[in-house]
């Protein structure tokens, strides 16, 4: 092991995925220092997404490792990923949507419920203190993230923008290590494009930060590192000013004379 | 942590809840054992002033609500719809009758205790089975077990005694209490003791942790991964602990009634089961209670009509049955979240005003 690979935080190497004879993947690497943001962006289709099931184990790799924190974890469920502090929000959210607010977040804290499987059955022990801790970190949660007053309310009922803060909510009440976004831009404009990169940064004060996102603003503005993907190959990869001047990502983004005359 | 709240998401909103206080800062199993004793006093007081025939008729009610108490929290709680719920009550009934049987010498107590062990290694082999199975293929599957464990009592008729099915002799009320409650008193109390007992353990796995990571896993699977929940095991769990709830009811029936058979265990009950927990309340474990009186009372209800009318055997057979599917379809109809749902909305003044969050 190299001296850079102990400080990575994740690492994948040679990730590989093909559905069928569709390469999805195809010899993707990443590196992940503790208390940076790193980006992912490509056109649609890039292969983003596929990469973000791979980190947070959705998705078994065709080919490929993936080390967190120097240690193995490839082909590791999500729940171990979770358990090891790697969380992640999703594209639609996916709330839990007939629970509370304050359960949803709750429920996002359980990677730091102690307790055997007896006092699970039984509720004795140390289950009630322990479930008490959780609430009130839930409820610190919420206060954190402006949503205080929504705690007894059903994500449904609220508002786009009051729900993609539960799911933020939800995702770094357990403090993790690593947050993975998928597309959290999507839906907000303007003044709710500021706040999310002021909160993204306060973010990674505390935890590293992959993100997949379209909005090019955010992503320069936010991210220490990017990776850009294009038909599942690392095309380019850099600093933000690195990315913007690389020809490959133009290419990839507008296409060229060349391309289009043919 | 630093991080900035979005002022423009912001809700104007009263302040954050507070920790509870009171009743509900108690342990949950502390609150629900004691729920549990002033259950089993009311009912005590209850059989006081009712006859035999009552009690022999609230035992039923008993272990037909822990029967649906554990499908709830396997299909309102996990989201996952066993249609094979009777299968094993099935295990437990004929499990209970082989143990009288061969091990006379056993008390009561042991062999619930043993029902409960073999309703769960069976839960667990149908469990682990059935894992990967979601909605109608886990229904599908759990239908096979409801419509092939009856065949069993008729392959091994030797040792199930066919269809004719098992009898055995239950001990009545204690000597020392002998004229004080009647035999079938006696066993309606032993039965809503154990069912309170189990009940009481029910809520408090519905209301802990593994009851909000159920609900969490049948909302959505994949963000329950990712909040470190692990899926799999806990849906067998869950299907664990329902056929356990399934097998100490079944192993109570056979206690009560002292004859066995596989007519007892067709699909048709454990359809029934099933309806009965919609009718009483998915939702809630209060809706086992409604249910059990559901399932035991129309049955009596409807056949007392149809005797009363003189009406033919055929319909006296299946009007328990038609009663039963009309009464589903309208409370449906008016009260979606069934009969503890409209209960709910009707006292929800009275809860509100006695405790403002």
């Amino acid at each position: 092991m190299t001296a850079i690979a102990t400080e990575d935080l994740l690492r994948a190497d040679g990730v590989t995925v093909r559905f069928g004879g569709l390469t999805a993947l195809d010899d993707v690497g990443l590196r992940v220092a503790p208390g940076t943001v790193v980006g992912l962006i490509g056109p649609n289709g890039a292969g983003k997404t596929t990469l973000f099931n791979v980190l947070s184990g959705v998705l078994r790799p065709t080919a490929g490792s993936l080390t967190w924190k120097g240690r193995t974890v490839s082909g590791q469920k999500s729940h171990r990923l979770a358990r090891a502090g790697i969380s992640r929000t999703f594209q639609g959210l996916n709330l839990f949507h007939k629970m509370t607010v304050l359960d949803n977040v709750v429920a996002g804290a359980d990677r730091l419920a102690r307790g055997g499987p007896l006092s699970l059955l039984t509720g004795f022990g140390h289950h009630h203190r322990d479930e008490a801790e959780l609430r009130d970190r839930a409820l610190a949660a919420l206060e954190r993230f402006g949503i205080a007053g929504t705690a007894h309310h059903y994500p449904s009922t609220l508002p786009y923008g009051i729900q993609k803060q539960v799911a933020l909510a939800r995702a770094c009440v357990g403090a993790p290590e690593l947050l993975l976004l998928d597309e959290p831009a999507s839906g907000l404009s303007g003044k709710q494009l500021d706040d999310l990169a002021a909160q993204i940064r306060g973010l990674s004060e505390d935890m590293a930060v992959v993100l997949v996102e379209h909005h090019m603003d955010l992503v320069m503005e936010v991210c220490d590192h990017i990776v850009v993907l294009n038909f599942g190959k690392v095309i380019s990869t850099g600093t933000p000013d690195e990315v913007r001047a690389d020809p490959a990502v133009m290419q990839a983004y507008l296409g060229t004379a060349e391309r289009s005359g043919r | 942590m630093t991080t900035t709240s979005t002022s423009s998401n912001a809700v104007e909103a009263p302040a954050p809840p507070a920790r509870p206080r009171g009743w509900r800062a108690l342990p949950s199993p502390v609150r629900h054992l004691l729920l549990a004793a002033l259950g089993l006093a009311v009912f005590t007081g209850f059989l006081l002033v009712t006859g035999d025939l009552t009690a022999l008729r609230m035992a039923a009610v008993g272990y037909t609500m822990l029967s649906i108490a554990g499908l709830q929290l396997l299909v309102g709680g996990s989201g996952q719809v066993s249609l094979g719920h009777g299968a094993f009550m099935m295990i437990g009934a004929y499990t209970t009758a082989l143990l009288v049987i061969h091990m006379p010498m056993l008390p009561l107590a042991a062999d619930l205790l043993l029902v409960v062990l073999v309703a769960v290694v069976a839960g667990i082999a149908v469990g682990a089975a059935t894992a990967r199975l979601h909605g109608p293929y886990l229904a599908g599957a759990t239908l096979i077990l409801a419509v092939g464990l009856p065949g069993l009592a008729h392959r091994y008729h030797e040792v199930l005694g066919g269809s004719n099915g098992l009898t055995i002799r239950t001990a009545g009320a204690p000597p020392f209490l002998q004229g004080v409650v009647t035999n079938s008193e006696w066993k309606a109390l032993v039965v809503w003791t154990t069912v309170l007992l189990a009940m009481a353990l029910l809520a408090t796995v519905n209301s802990g942790r593994l009851g909000r990571r159920l609900r969490a896993i049948r909302d959505d699977e994949n963000a329950a991964a990712m909040a470190g929940i692990p899926v799999g095991r806990t849906k067998v769990v869950a299907f664990v602990i329902a056929s356990a709830a399934g097998g100490l009811a079944g192993g109570l029936q056979a206690y009560v009634l002292g004859t066995i058979t596989p007519g007892s265990f067709t699909l048709a009950l454990s359809l029934t089961l099933i309806a009965a927990l919609v009718l009483g309340g998915i939702s809630s474990m209060w809706g086992a209670l409604w249910a059990g009186l559901a399932v035991v009372y129309l049955e009596i209800w409807a056949s007392d009509a149809t005797r009363a009318l003189n009406l033919d055997r055929d319909v006296e057979n299946n009007l328990p049955v038609v009663v039963f599917g009309v009464l589903l379809i309208l409370i449906l109809r008016f009260w979606p979240l069934g009969v503890h749902g409209a209960v709910q909305r009707l006292t929800a003044p009275l809860r509100k005003k006695s405790a403002p969050r």
